[in-house]
């Protein structure tokens, strides 16, 4: 097996050529070769969301893919959803509801979010939910995770 | 009293920081050529190490140290998060070691690699040699505590960690002359606080020397402490600090990685080594809730008025004490400022078993007692026909009433209002008539519980906090605390606190929300809900203390006195004409450039609490019951909380809505299981253990009753571990008012509630109807 393999992938936007080891998690490569730590390990074993990014425009758990198969995709993690210091609807909607607490889960959460607002529009709260269904969060029972997502997407719809 | 920022909803300090990916935790932090560590632990739940060769591992390429309890000093140490008690025999029980050479739970940690890689360090583990000498093992307290058992720690008799309890009044007298007589039994199971952050943390020797630990910690104060006195360092060599941290609930107020890590830098030379436990690592290895099983005894008239309670607790530890010996006590004592009993007699037993180890989680031990004590005020309520909300309002305790053993007073009460509101908001009436006759397999029922919790730990404990403020050139300030940020919000209630003294917008409060222990004052940490209360005191003595000094400085500039004038909108108004004299800034900037009397506006103060603030509430659930599956559903809940003022309703909320959820899931999906043979843990991640995902969490309803505490800043009190209290015993009334059928002990999982429906004879009821 080879020592390292090259991997270039575009993460928010920016090409990235790294060498990583074939065992290499994507999310490895995000945190550590890229230093993108807003992305999240919370479980390693696909269970949390917490490491939530999106792939080729589909969310994904970064602990469960290999680096080797974000070979030439299209990444985007949290630091990639505002547009400079322009937050993204869902970001803004998580300040004034409070959406975040502690905020280990929050990236994770925005980025389902996003790819949930994507997918589905004008969604009901029973869409939401099953659009959050693979995020844990301890600390805020959801509540105003829900309420943040439901003002994002009405404002998005709005446009 | 009419407040600008007091009571509003200002946005938290970090809101940005962490939607935007940018909040820096531990474990996002890289230093050059750091190296990672890895932890053997015994596969055995009680085990002698008679062997341990590490010629192997240490002989991996890649493989820096391998650290064994031969390679460490042989010092016992405490590890629960506590201010040091100069009196010894207040102290926290030293029972624990970095690596141990006798396993007394399946993952206690045995020997430990540092290397250059992860997978070098796995690698590594599994070329350490062990033999174990295994020995009998115990997983109940019961057994524990059997005459001839096997006894976990040398000096522990009956496997024993603390017995002490509380009484007052003549209980025997009550029960001989009561009315009636009531017994019950319940019981509660092992759970976990699944913080999504795991524990973590990275240490290194500085070029000064100086052990220094980065820690996902609640107490980066104690954790310096403990560190030092597990190592044999002095306390000053040793720098804790805290970033943001990703969730805590209790298990992070106890010492769990950080002596090993350290140890492992040292071992390494001093090179920065990370230790990031596993989700398995943090279900096996951390901390859990005490799983309690506790026998009540009350006296009463016919009528429903309480008179005498003697309440037995059994209290699981596991395999050493961290909390063990406080909390049954702690929590034993949390009912007496809100049921008025004649007679309270109170025995709790803590004890040792083979399990991981139980700590403090969110409520410290009260979710156990309440879910017992407000279960058995309903089956009373039951038997006797009495409604379960006039029974408890019947018995409450009166402002004003001073606890016969802690001598705390109640300066505030506000439960006869939350259960008024609790009773209107949930339309309890309505849904009662609702609710008759019902025969289908679907049936609604209504349940409500109480709770009281403290502001901090006084008289138990020192309640010290400390507070730093210096004002900027152009009149921000910069606001450090020791007390510490875990996700709770309390660095925003600190500003809204020091802005509100001071006439600032909050953004001209600068927290320093990361803690370095070299650096910002010393305070215990975040526990006890005590931040708020505590650390607001001395946030609000330091502020006041600027203050004072501006209104000096401008009295200089001005002429007038300093009690003519006032702070408003960085302004130094004269207070009877409403005339602005000058402004903050000028002020700021002559305390800093006067040739002649600068001198930079600070206050470095702290405040050493001597008074305590109850706290109150109440849950209202309405639940739809399948008889059929034996799935319990919350159709409705609300969580009325008397809080004292509510400094920021938002936040205040959110505690809310965490703490309920906490709580729902204790009452309804999560439990730790183990194989009772051989005590290993059955479900150690997210995936077994069922942590409630949002498609498991109802709509949660937070309001307030606000009332007024003169001992908290702006009458504020506790909310942290508030709302984790009473929703299970409520879901659990509910489930009796829908089903007649009453729980004694949680989750209320569908298996175990179908089963119980069935012995119940509830399920023939309907074969039959279908015949």
């Amino acid at each position: 097996m080879a020592e390292r393999i090259d991997l270039n992938l575009k993460v928010n936007g920016a090409d990235h050529s790294v060498s990583v080891h074939p065992f290499a998690r994507l999310l490895d490569v995000l945190r550590e070769d890229l230093r993108l730590t807003g992305t999240k390990e919370g479980c390693g074993e696909g269970e949390c969301g917490a490491c939530s990014v999106l792939l080729n425009g589909r969310v994904v758990n970064s602990c469960l893919v290999p680096a080797v198969q974000a070979q030439g995709a299209e990444v985007v993690t949290v630091e990639g959803l505002a547009e400079g210091e322009n937050l993204s609807s869902l970001q803004a909607a998580f300040l004034v509801h409070n959406g975040a607490q502690c905020g280990f889960c929050t990236p994770g959460m925005l980025v389902s979010a996003t790819d949930l607002i994507h997918r589905c529009p004008n969604p009901s709260d029973d869409e939401i939910r099953d659009g959050l269904a693979g995020n844990l969060c301890r600390c805020t029972g959801y509540a105003k995770i829900l309420d943040a997502v439901h003002t994002a997407a009405e404002r998005e719809a709005a446009r | 009293m009419d407040h600008k920022i007091v009571g509003k909803n200002t946005q938290r300090l970090d809101a940005v920081a962490k939607v935007t990916g940018r909040a820096m935790y531990t474990d996002d932090f890289f230093e050059r050529d750091m190296l990672v560590g890895k932890v053997l632990r015994s596969p055995h739940a009680h085990a002698r190490v008679t062997r341990i060769d590490a010629s192997k591992a240490k002989a991996l390429p890649g493989v820096v140290a391998v650290l064994t309890p031969a390679d460490l000093p042989k010092i016992k140490f405490a590890t629960a998060g506590h201010p040091w008690s100069l009196d010894p025999g207040h102290r926290d029980v030293e029972d624990r070691l970095i690596l141990t050479d006798k396993a007394r739970f399946v993952g206690d940690a045995i020997a430990a690699v540092v290397a250059e890689d992860l997978l070098t360090a796995e690698k590594a583990l599994h070329l350490i040699e062990v033999e174990y000498e295994v020995l009998p093992h115990v997983l109940t307290a019961e057994d524990a505590m059997q005459e001839g058992a096997p006894l976990l720690h040398e000096n522990r008799p009956g496997n024993i960690v603390s017995s002490f309890g509380v009484q007052f009044g003549d209980v025997e007298a009550e029960f001989q002359n009561a009315e009636v007589i009531f017994e019950g039994d319940y019981e509660t199971s092992i759970v976990q606080h699944c913080h999504i952050e795991s524990m973590s943390a990275y240490a290194f020797v500085d070029s000064d020397g100086r052990v220094v630990v980065n820690s996902s910690t609640q107490i980066p104060h104690i954790v310096r402490r403990i560190v030092a006195q597990a190592l044999g360092l002095s306390w000053g060599r040793v720098k804790v600090i805290k970033p943001y941290i990703g969730g805590g609930f209790g298990n992070k107020q106890d010492v769990v990685v950080e002596p090993l890590t350290a140890a492992m830098s040292l071992a390494a030379g001093g090179r920065p080594v990370r230790y990031c436990m596993t989700r398995e690592e943090v279900f096996i290895d951390t901390r859990t809730r005490h799983g309690m099983k506790l026998h009540l005894k009350t006296a009463l008239s016919r009528d429903g008025k309480l008179q005498g309670i003697h309440m037995q607790v059994l209290s699981n530890t596991g395999a050493y004490a961290s909390h063990g010996h406080s909390i049954a006590m702690s929590a034993g004592g949390k009912f007496r400022p809100l049921y008025d009993f004649r007679a309270i007699k109170y025995e709790p037993k803590t004890v040792y078993t083979n399990l991981p180890v139980a700590g403090a989680m969110r409520g410290y031990g009260t979710p156990q007692i309440f879910f017992a004590l407000e279960s058995h005020l309903d089956d009373i309520a039951r038997k006797l026909e009495l409604d379960p909300i006039e029974l408890r309002r019947k018995n409450l305790i009166k402002l004003g009433h001073q606890d016969p053993l802690t001598k705390n007073v109640v300066r505030s009460f506000g439960i006869p209002e939350c259960i008024e509101k609790g009773k209107e908001l949930i339309h309890w009436e309505e849904k009662k008539q609702a609710h008759q006759g019902q025969t289908g397999h679907l049936r609604r029922g209504l349940g409500m519980a109480c709770f009281a919790y403290a502001s901090g730990t006084h008289p138990v404990a020192l309640e010290l906090a400390g507070a730093r403020i210096v004002m900027n050139q152009d009149g921000s300030v910069t606001l450090q605390v020791g007390a510490t940020e875990i996700g709770q919000g309390s660095d925003t209630v600190f500003a809204q606190i020091t802005a509100e003294t001071l006439g600032l917008p909050v953004d001209m409060v600068h927290v320093v929300t990361t803690q370095d222990t070299d650096i910002t004052p010393f305070d215990s940490g975040a526990y006890a809900s005590r931040q708020t209360f505590v650390t607001g005191i001395a946030v609000r003595k330091a502020a006041l203390e600027v203050r004072q000094k501006v209104l000096e400085v401008a009295a200089r500039r001005t002429g007038l006195a300093p009690a003519e004038m006032d702070l408003r909108d960085r302004m130094i108004v004269e207070t009877s004409l409403g005339r602005t004299v000058c402004s903050l800034g000028d002020v700021a900037m002559d305390s800093f450039y006067d040739r002649l009397l600068a001198a930079p506006i600070t206050s470095d103060t702290s405040a050493n609490v001597r008074i305590n603030a109850m706290s109150y509430g109440a849950t209202f659930v309405e639940v739809e019951v399948d008889i059929q599956t034996g799935r319990v559903e919350v159709t409705e809940l609300w969580n009325i909380h008397d809080s004292g003022t509510i400094i920021n309703p938002k936040l205040a909320e959110g505690q809310v809505h965490g703490g309920v959820s906490m709580s729902l899931g204790a009452a309804l999906l999560e439990q730790m299981l183990f194989d009772p043979v051989t005590g290993k843990p059955l479900n150690p991640n997210l995936l077994d253990y069922k942590l409630p995902t949002v498609l498991d969490t109802p709509k949660i309803n937070a309001a307030f009753v606000e009332t007024f505490d003169a001992a908290g800043t702006f009458g504020s009190k506790s909310l942290g571990e508030c709302p984790t209290i009473s929703p299970a015993p409520a879901v659990r009334n509910a489930v009796m008012d829908a089903t007649g059928v009453a729980f004694h002990k949680i989750p209320l999982y569908p298996q175990v509630v179908f089963e119980k429906f069935r012995e119940a004879g509830l399920l023939a009821e309907r074969s039959v109807q279908h015949v």
